[in-house]
């Protein structure tokens, strides 16, 4: 199941002023999150989730912890096993990005970022990880022998790094394989 | 028994201390007389700080204006004498402001909750851009980093202070220190200050040294907050960051000290303490002009 999430649409029903098109003050983050949690509640226990900010003018620090760092710390947590939730962001721009880019490294987070040349890690990741990330995304869906064959790596390997990023929500496990996040739906290479 | 308190015919964040230095013997319930007859120019940082200092008053404070025209015509413009008239009793000329003025990128404003930060961020976005690239020779990009900045320094008076206090931006040519234009970003509050803040973090243990200054140390420098939330602290912290980048300065006063982060053109102190003490929390951001050759 996936679901599309406009924040400024989120945002302008919590701050109840049209004109408001800033995520900026932690109140207002942290009214915005738990308006994206109440529609993540009627989620199923899998879930992939859009979090658009294409028409968000600015976020501050104190939103993006509000609203991205929090969000992924509680729902984008391997410790959690009532539910996957899984999130892709769409349209960040460079206005958005110090912001983001800040709380990630304060959290050590990392999410999937999607562009116009399609989706890619950020966040703190190791090259390890990167590389991992960017075949499978490349691969389509993709078990780790396949990884293996294409890294050239051992397969327990491969398993081990398929799962850690399974564990940070960056990939999602199927019955016969993982897929990126962000990866669904484009042709395998 | 009234005291008068004379403003120096220049009032910015370094003879701001003047004042507050003459305050100092003055009980807060007693009565004062705010003499500004002699000002001819006051920083974003002065005008602001003047009404703290109205807020700081248990007795109503008398304010006389300036008897230069132009300089109260100006302080009119920015919003100065229609907060003013709230907390003082005001005396002399006292003129209706008319019209905008160019140069008060955005007029005294209000700061008590969060919606206000909205308006203040909003108001301010589409005007920094102007500014900033065409007067201060900035990437029009640094206009989100100026939004950001200004939203965290309002910020800390909604979450930290415990009552409202005032914003103002301005730009204007820097001749005494720099010889540039600056844009200048000043926040100034009543409230409890950094100290009593970091204070009431619970479960905090105070080291041996333990005052204003080390207070301004923690928040400003460390990124320490009252709150164990992890995420917490990274609004100044965002805030150096910027203006390390664009080669500026800011500074917080706080109780009985004051903290500034110091760029190469400047030769402020970094930590003054002992201070007259001054009740709340005075932010001032200065981003400089950028000369070719300069900080990207």
């Amino acid at each position: 199941m996936m679901m599309h999430i406009d924040v400024s649409s989120v945002l302008r029903q919590t701050v109840s002023c049209e004109l408001y098109s800033n995520l900026v003050t932690r109140p207002t983050g942290a009214a915005v999150r738990t308006q994206i949690e109440a529609l993540l509640a009627d989620s199923r226990e899998r879930s992939l989730t859009v979090i658009d900010f294409s028409h968000v003018g600015m976020i501050d620090f104190s939103c993006a912890d509000e609203v991205i760092a929090k969000l992924l710390l509680r729902y984008a947590n391997a410790e959690r096993t009532d539910r996957e939730a899984y999130f892709l962001f769409r349209g960040v721009t460079d206005d958005h990005w110090d912001a983001i880019e800040t709380v990630l490294e304060r959290h050590r987070l990392a999410l999937v970022l999607e562009t116009d040349d399609g989706a890619r890690v950020v966040g703190i990741v190791d090259d390890g990880e990167r590389v991992v990330w960017e075949k499978v995304y490349e691969l389509g869906r993709t078990a780790p022998a396949d990884l293996a064959s294409a890294l050239g790596a051992g397969e327990s390997e491969c398993e081990a790094a398929l799962d850690a990023l399974h564990r940070r929500r960056l990939v999602m496990r199927t019955d016969d394989g993982y897929i990126a996040v962000g990866g669904i739906g484009r042709p395998a290479a | 028994m009234t005291s008068v308190i004379t403003v120096p015919p220049s009032l910015d964040d370094y003879t701001f201390e003047q004042v507050v230095d003459q305050l100092a013997a003055v009980p807060r319930d007693a009565k004062v007389i705010i003499d500004a007859r002699h000002t001819r120019w006051a920083s974003p940082f002065g005008l602001t700080a003047l009404l703290t200092l109205g807020q700081t008053r248990e007795e109503r404070a008398s304010f006389t204006a300036p008897d230069n025209e132009d300089t109260s015509s100006y302080w009119a413009r920015t919003g100065f004498f229609r907060h003013a008239e709230e907390l003082f009793d005001l005396h002399g000329s006292v003129p209706k402001a008319r019209g905008g003025e160019s140069s008060v990128l955005l007029e005294i404003t209000p700061v008590t909750k969060s919606e206000d930060v909205h308006e203040v961020v909003g108001r301010i976005q589409q005007k920094a851009q102007q500014i900033l690239a065409k007067e201060l020779n900035i990437d029009a990009k640094a206009t989100v980093g100026f939004a950001m900045t200004l939203s965290e320094v309002c910020q800390n008076i909604v979450e930290h202070a415990g009552r409202g206090g005032w914003v103002a931006v301005q730009t204007y040519t820097w001749r005494k220190r720099l010889g540039r234009r600056v844009v200048v970003i000043a926040v100034c509050d009543a409230g409890c200050g950094f100290r009593e803040s970091l204070e009431s973090a619970p479960g905090r243990i105070r080291g041996d040294r333990w005052d204003d200054a080390e207070a301004l140390e923690e928040a400003v420098v460390r990124g320490v907050s009252r709150f164990r939330d992890p995420g917490r602290g990274q609004g100044l912290a965002g805030v150096r960051r910027y203006v390390g980048r664009w080669d500026g300065k800011v500074s917080v006063r706080s109780g009985t000290a004051r903290i500034a982060i110091v760029p190469s053109w400047d030769d402020d102190v970094p930590l003054q303490e002992k201070l007259a003490p001054f009740p709340g929390s005075q932010v001032q951001v200065t981003i400089p002009e950028r000369v070719s050759g300069g900080p990207r």
